[in-house]
């Protein structure tokens, strides 16, 4: 076990005689407050983002695309219901205020996490795979026991496991930036400065798409973190994430 | 217990959505909202060269079916007129701020040295349609009317009405002064279509669509925007809270 990364609370570190009961420090400051600001900012910036795409529905590859181009993909009308949108009813103008708004703090967060997290070694140490947990056997070992609901417990609840760290790392250093370029390229005015983007993406119409097929995928993301979270024992997660304090689950018995 | 569960589903995203329109409609919120206009646009302004120049594409690379977007006819007797004289008499006015005020006929600006450039097009709804254009550089003409040190934006008067609203828009002079931002009378090798906005359109390259007005009889050099029709600057920032700024 890291035992940087896992301050036990001297007071507490001592399990009572019979009840194996530890609370350890799990998440530190910045992770909860990024945490927190991102629930918030990217549940606005899918809903806000859905409303946009029902301004025009239609996806496309390449440099241009219009409604008498090739589209892979196509609804007619305004196919995201009032539900998952912001504002509710139609309406563009709103949808993008919102959010070219809330990009703000999505890219000053996501830029701040990363500096604090390669300084104070959060990155290399919690969220980089060890090699010994990349190797095929291992990572199966790991999809079974999910797929069991046999979750980590004892010390080794305190470390992400493999699955874990491959999705927090394809979110922070794959779909976050991947969002962040992207909404750029459809920028006319950031392609003037940075055309290289044009380059990257292969067009304003394709970044277009990859946002939207990442914003999905953030999406499934959220659905199967917030399920983890609740199989997992919510108010122990959830209080993890605000005070940063854990209560490791007492190791199963031996069979 | 499903009902109650559809229940609380239910109530609880009605809460959060009702929240969020709420603050939508919230001058406040807007307001703070609305700020981020002002700080995308510095920020784009701070990694942008004055010049930076929109990629320009080949002819290879046309939309082969340009949509248009907007008005596709103005439906006024004017334009109607003007359409049957091939637009023999239109004149482009250009007045406001200016030391020499100018009426150009249109074939004297189509006779002018024209910037031929083959641009995307993108639309604030998402779509892009990629386009060959020709025309007269606008710095030329306000060159030639001469600018007072006073004006700061350069407007748009359109021909064309939108709910009985005439049609308009506005640049600062950064935009108006750029080396692709032309009054364009040429589209992919011919004359302007008049879906597309003949005779004279403007072309912005580094913003949305909907400043690119079409059908232009007037072009007005001003101090302030608050004065012009709505004062946001344009007929869809008027009329639907769209950004002035729109290089995003």
């Amino acid at each position: 076990m890291d035992e940087a990364a896992v301050i036990a609370e001297p007071a507490e570190a001592l399990p009572p005689a019979g009840a194996p009961r530890r609370i350890a420090y799990r998440h530190r400051l910045p992770t909860r407050i990024w945490h927190w600001v991102n629930a918030l900012v990217v549940f606005v910036m899918l809903m806000s983002g859905l409303m946009i795409f029902n301004a025009h529905p239609r996806l496309y590859w390449g440099a241009y695309g219009a409604n008498f181009d090739h589209s892979w993909l196509h609804f007619t009308g305004r196919p995201m219901p009032g539900w998952a949108t912001i504002p509710s009813t139609y309406n563009l103008a709103a949808a993008r205020r919102w959010h070219l708004a809330f990009a703000w703090p999505l890219v000053v967060g996501l830029v701040l996490f990363l500096l604090t997290s390669f300084i104070n070694r959060h990155a290399q140490r919690d969220l980089a795979p060890r090699a010994n947990e990349v190797r095929p056997r291992h990572v199966w070992h790991d999809i079974v026991q999910h797929a069991r609901l046999r979750f980590p417990r004892g010390e080794a609840a305190l470390n992400y496991n493999i699955l874990q760290k491959l999705s927090y790392v394809a979110v922070i250093f794959v779909l976050l930036p991947l969002m962040i370029l992207t909404g750029l390229t459809m920028s006319p005015a950031v392609d003037a400065a940075w055309p290289w983007l044009l380059d990257l993406f292969q067009g304003r119409q394709s970044a277009r798409s990859i946002h939207f097929l990442c914003a999905m995928a953030l999406l499934a993301f959220i659905i199967v973190h917030l399920v983890m979270v609740v199989l997992a024992g919510p108010i122990n997660e959830v209080r993890s994430m605000i005070t940063g304090r854990f209560r490791i689950p007492p190791e199963r018995a031996p069979r | 217990m499903i009902s109650r569960r559809r229940f609380l589903v239910a109530g609880g995203s009605g809460l959060l959505l009702g929240g969020c329109d709420r603050l939508n409609n919230s001058p406040g919120f807007r307001g703070l909202l609305r700020s981020a206009e002002k700080l995308n646009m510095a920020s784009q302004r701070l990694i942008s060269p004055r010049d930076a120049l929109a990629r320009e594409y080949s002819d290879a690379d046309l939309s082969p079916i340009f949509r248009s977007n907007g008005t596709a006819m103005p439906g006024t007797p004017d334009y109607a007129r003007h359409l049957a004289e091939h637009f023999a008499n239109w004149r482009l006015t250009v007045d406001g701020l200016v030391a020499r005020p100018l009426s150009i006929p249109l074939a004297t600006l189509r006779g002018l040295p024209a910037r031929t450039q083959v641009t995307r097009h993108d639309c604030v709804e998402g779509w892009s349609a990629i386009g060959k254009w020709t025309g007269v550089p606008l710095s030329r003409i306000l060159d030639h009317a001469g600018l007072s040190t006073r004006a700061k934006y350069i407007v748009f008067h359109s021909a064309d009405f939108i709910g009985g609203k005439p049609y308009y828009e506005s640049i600062d002079l950064i935009d108006a002064f750029h080396p692709q931002t032309i009054l364009a009378w040429g589209m992919n090798g011919r004359l302007l279509p008049v879906a597309n906005g003949a005779p004279l359109r403007l072309r912005v390259e580094r913003q949305l669509g909907y400043k690119h007005a079409k059908y232009i009889q007037r072009i007005e050099a001003v101090a302030s925007l608050a004065d012009v029709a709505g004062g946001k600057g344009g007929y869809w920032e008027d009329n639907a809270d769209y950004e002035w700024y729109a290089g995003i």
